[in-house]
């Protein structure tokens, strides 16, 4: 998974979370709520979609990781990755 | 002490077979039933009414998502009845408007929901969801509807089974009266359809009915009735004190008039008639009336063999042959039981005869059970009137709460 794909990952989980934000042009290196109307439970419906859909756990410690695009790639996608290579 | 006068100002309401006041009076003496099959859960294609307003006409897209069908059906009823009190809600201040909606149970559908959630992960708990405590609480409906519309006084729910429609309104009065708040927003909701526990429950008790024609399925009094068809709604309305209504120049639909609340005392289901007559005749003396100024009797019979019984000797106790005048009805026939919505639901079906003096019919009767022959039944087709001045409106529930509540016509 490239950090583009992971982005988009992150975005269709988003879309779901938050139906009436328009998620066109999100910018990928401002924090997510600063651009959009996401509150604390919605970075836990993040993390629990993650969860749910892609077997990703992300500790309480890291959700800071989740601030933006970005950085939800960096973070993520070596876990992606490291999730791949071992199925 | 002189108690203030309360009025109802508005009228806010999701049934299975109408979304307004309007549309619900119109199919009640129509003859218009709103009962459909629905899927539940682990049980199949079962009869229920549904109701099919549009939640986002009041909600945004994230709010349904993260909120319940009770908190949907609260907002709605409520910003509908607020919109229909012409209240001039913007600038009315917020910490003076109370809501209290009555509900029969709340919390069983999310808990449901998410043990089957989980139950797709081995019943790992970490998937259970953080919205679970917010959306189970006793107070959501009536939290969500404070959410959506900014409102700052006191909101929350009274548990009371399917009398709590009335408790709602009867509560609302006595807060007006206290002086709590200004205007209160007050009635019942029900989402118990979309819980598979209910039907469940119901069909273990012997109380669930089937029937090959959906329509045709609630027949309260009738000797082929079979059971209960639960329902989901919601009807809440907005009441001022008299006085304040006055000075704003509100439309005013009816008075309350008076009421009557007790228990049983005897058993965890089965009602207690005896009871039931003294709740009546509790409310009909709060009111200063005597039983031959009702002239509307809204019956609470939910179409069980038993119950039915039951309720129309309590009525026939306290109305006996010599009220003349005295009509009676059920609105569960049309819509089935929207539990805690019920009273107030079922009050609403009624309120418009005091404008068109039509009384709505009990329908699908096609054999009156001897038992429940009760002079003034209004049976299949509508009645007319020469004057409807009072509305007396019964809703009982289990663990033997019931509930009497007395709409009068407003006269000044």
């Amino acid at each position: 998974m490239t950090n583009e794909e992971c982005k988009k990952v992150v975005l269709d989980i988003i879309a779901d979370i938050a139906p009436d934000e328009d998620l066109s042009n999100v910018k990928p290196d401002v924090r997510l709520r600063d651009q959009l109307q996401l509150d604390s439970m919605d970075f836990l419906d993040i993390v629990m979609e993650l969860r749910k859909r892609h077997g990703i756990e992300v500790p309480e410690a890291d959700y800071i990781r989740l601030a933006s695009l970005d950085s939800s790639a960096e973070y993520l996608t070596p876990k992606f990755n490291a999730l791949a290579a071992k199925s | 002490m002189t108690l203030s006068r309360i009025v109802i100002t508005g009228v806010g309401l999701t049934a299975p077979n109408g979304n307004s006041l309007q549309e619900f009076r119109r199919n009640l003496l129509g003859g218009v039933a709103g009962i459909e099959w629905l899927d539940v859960r682990y049980m199949g294609r079962l009869l229920a009414g549904v109701c099919h307003f549009d939640p986002l006409r009041h909600q945004k897209k994230k709010e349904v998502r993260v909120g319940t069908r009770a908190g949907s059906i609260s907002i709605w009823c409520a910003r509908e009845a607020l919109a229909d009190s012409a209240l001039g809600f913007e600038a009315f201040p917020k910490d003076r408007i109370g809501i209290y909606i009555g509900c029969t149970e709340h919390g069983n559908v999310e808990t449901e929901n998410e043990i089957f959630a989980i139950s797709k992960f081995n019943y790992d708990t970490k998937y259970w969801s953080h919205y679970h405590n917010p959306r189970t609480v006793a107070n959501n409906p009536a939290g969500e509807a404070s959410l959506n519309l900014g409102i700052t006084g006191p909101a929350y729910t009274i548990g009371a089974a399917c009398a709590a429609g009335n408790l709602g309104l009867i509560h609302a009065s006595q807060m007006l009266r206290l002086g709590e708040v200004d205007v209160a927003i007050c009635g019942g909701v029900s989402e118990s359809i979309h819980t598979f526990g209910i039907f469940a429950g119901f069909k273990s008790q012997g109380a669930l009915a089937t029937n090959d024609v959906p329509a045709r399925a609630s027949r309260p009094f009738d000797r082929a009735r079979n059971g209960i068809v639960v329902s989901e709604g919601g009807c809440l309305y907005t009441l001022e004190r008299l006085d304040d209504a006055l000075a704003r120049g509100a439309r005013i639909y009816g008075e309350i008039a008076g009421y009557g609340v007790n228990s049983d005392a005897s058993d965890y289901v089965l009602p207690n008639p005896i009871r039931q007559a003294e709740c009546v005749r509790k409310s009909i003396a709060h009111a200063g009336l005597v039983p031959a100024d009702i002239h509307i009797v809204n019956t609470h019979a939910t179409a069980t063999p038993l119950g039915d019984i039951q309720e129309c000797e309590a009525i026939r106790a306290v109305f006996g042959s010599g009220c003349p005048d005295t009509y009676i009805n059920n609105t569960k026939s049309f819509i089935g039981h929207c539990m805690g919505a019920a009273g107030a639901l079922e009050l609403a079906g009624n309120l418009p005869s005091f404008d068109d003096l039509m009384v709505h019919p009990t329908i699908n009767v096609d054999d009156l059970d001897p038992a429940c022959a009760l002079p003034g039944l209004v049976l299949n087709t509508p009645a007319k009137a020469a004057r409807i001045d009072t509305i007396l409106n019964n809703s009982f529930g289990m663990l033997g709460i019931n509930s009497t509540l007395i709409v009068r016509r407003f006269v000044a």
